[in-house]
């Protein structure tokens, strides 16, 4: 329902989103994961008009964002929630949306009940909010038109680890009866709470996509050894990508793979094990330090 | 996916007559009704309403109380009325047309309507409608503080009014007002467009005033030159296409340019 070709957005010479392409089909909830600055808001800006592309192509529903009749009614968009007139109650804010789409004043009571603001919070200016709230007041703007799609920018910052729970809730619900959903974070945790596809950008490049199962196994094992040098070496020799850490070797092989290599190698391996969910972390921290490791450079 | 493929999304089992015909984007009644409800439903925008109004009644009882009984005309009264609209309501077309991105509402309102001329345009229209209801409570404010004042006066209430002058002063009002929305689109940020909209009329004045070839010049591009004899109720032929000429200028360059930053402008 989202498809992302190609797209590429340049500052002069720097490529701030450089030759990205994605889908998110129907039913799913896609996380875009990476570090600050990494092109994801740029991509989410390109995806909904408000950002012209270097070159590319991304449309929604099959469509140009532009060329939709009334977007507002098919696309659910949350960029940056304190992008909110601080003077303007949650509900002014979200009646004006509700008059643009073209939904009854109905609906404004209907998803602040679905994002739990009450009665009292939506009748308070959105200065007085905290990020938390305000989060929930994005989110009730990008369900108001009864969207197929929603695109949310960071849509857990500012949430607890309570509200995390409930918006995977809400956006997994959302999912299972045909939506797509496209939610970027910088926070791993955030994303494996609650997306079930990843799409992993670094320094606008995409740097890993797949399912979390498939990320997650393709991740490898992490051994500890008498001489964790040795392996390391071994590994690599191998033609396998193997990293140094306090805790042991991380390599991206299975477990199977590492003992043989240890066993040709002569390392006596002490502990070997598959990644469980930190494997993504692991992942995640390797991308973004190759990445910082380059913008040193 | 294409839509001709895709079966219709559960979510919407029955998509909208709207959604399934139509052009692009978001009807045009609705974004202006929308842009007039914004103007409207913050503090600062009835603040600069209430005040807009609330001088030229002060000006207007001021006069009434102090000034000079033979000039306590209702034509007279509407000079004065008009004073303080002809500065606040340029503030008003500006803020109309920098709010999207003082406050970064814009993220929400051209992520409903991409389509951002049309949004400007219906920024336009709000904020003249707004503003001829200003004038138009101001005009009844100055009738009955008229009113008023000729019966505390035993005096016969006198409400002749050239159509000329009336309608002259309400255009004069409105080019003031477009002319703050388009220097607002330029800018996109209050206090530079506001400086900017009283400072560079008044250089010009001056530098025109100042070299002697500019003197032809500005007869046709002074703006507060032009707007003298419509204000004045004594417009002519060759003042309309004085008129015409300074608009252009300072209405028609500005909201150009401004309209074309909007529209090209990345959103962030």
């Amino acid at each position: 329902m989202i498809r992302v070709e190609n797209l590429t957005k340049r500052y002069g010479r720097v490529a701030a989103v450089d030759d990205v392409t994605f889908t998110v089909p129907a039913g799913s909830v896609t996380g875009f994961l990476g570090p600050n600055g990494a092109g994801k808001s740029t991509v989410m800006r390109m995806l909904t008009g408000l950002t012209p592309p270097t070159s590319g192509r991304a449309t929604v529903l099959g469509r140009d964002y532009r060329d939709l009749v009334n977007p507002g009614s098919r696309v659910g968009v949350m960029l940056d929630a304190s992008a909110q007139h601080p003077g303007r109650t949650g509900r002014e804010a979200l009646t004006l949306a509700a008059l643009t789409v073209g939904v009854p004043r109905t609906r404004v009571e209907e998803v602040l009940h679905l994002v739990g603001l009450t009665d009292d919070e939506a009748g308070r200016r959105v200065r007085t909010y905290s990020l938390g709230m305000r989060q929930r007041l994005g989110l009730a703007g990008a369900f108001l038109g009864e969207p197929e799609v929603l695109v949310l920018d960071e849509p857990a910052n500012g949430l607890d680890p309570q509200g995390i729970h409930w918006m995977r809730t809400l956006l997994r619900d959302f999912a299972d009866r045909g939506g797509a959903v496209l939610l970027s974070s910088h926070l791993l945790h955030e994303v494996q709470v609650v997306a079930d596809e990843i799409v992993v950008i670094g320094r606008g490049k995409i740097v890993a996509s797949g399912s979390m199962a498939e990320l997650v196994a393709g991740s490898g094992s992490r051994a500890r050894s008498e001489d964790d040098g040795a392996l390391a070496v071994a590994l690599e020799a191998a033609g396998h990508h193997a990293t140094l850490t306090p805790d042991g070797v991380v390599v991206d092989a299975e477990p199977a793979v590492v003992g043989r290599a240890a066993l040709a190698a002569g390392v006596v391996v002490t502990d070997l094990r598959p990644h469980g969910a930190q494997g993504l972390e692991e992942l995640f921290l390797r991308l973004t330090a190759d990445d910082a490791r380059e913008v040193a450079a | 996916m294409s839509t001709a493929t895709q079966a219709p999304a559960p979510l919407r089992p029955e998509p909208s007559v709207e959604a399934a015909s139509g052009r692009p984007g978001v009807p045009f009644t609705r974004l202006v009704r929308v842009e007039l409800r914004k103007l409207v439903d913050t503090r600062a925008g009835r603040w600069l309403g209430v005040v807009t109004g609330g001088i030229a009644v002060v000006a207007v009882v001021a006069f009434l109380v102090w000034g000079e009984a033979a000039d306590a005309t209702f034509e007279g009264l509407l000079g004065i009325a008009t004073l303080p609209l002809v500065v606040l309501l340029p503030v008003l077309g500006i803020m109309t047309a920098t709010a999207e991105w003082s406050q970064r509402t814009g993220l929400v309102t051209f992520a409903l309507e991409p389509h951002r001329g049309r949004v400007v345009l219906a920024k336009l229209l709000a904020a003249v409608v707004l503003g001829l209801a200003v004038v138009a409570v101001s005009v009844a404010a100055v009738a009955l503080a008229h009113l008023v004042g000729s019966l505390a006066r035993d005096v016969p209430t006198a409400w002749g009014v050239p159509t000329g002058l009336a309608l002259g002063l309400v255009l004069a009002l409105v080019v003031y007002l477009v002319q703050g929305v388009a220097f607002g689109l330029v800018f996109l940020n209050t206090p530079v467009a506001i400086v900017a909209s009283l400072l560079l009329p008044t250089v010009f004045s001056i530098v025109t005033s100042l070299v002697d070839g500019f003197e032809r010049v500005a007869a046709w591009i002074d703006l507060s030159r032009v707007t003298e004899p419509l204000t004045a109720g004594t417009m002519a032929g060759q003042d309309w296409a004085h008129l015409a000429t300074a608009s252009l200028v300072w209405l028609g360059v500005p909201l150009a340019v401004g309209t074309w930053r909007v529209v090209t402008k990345e959103i962030a």
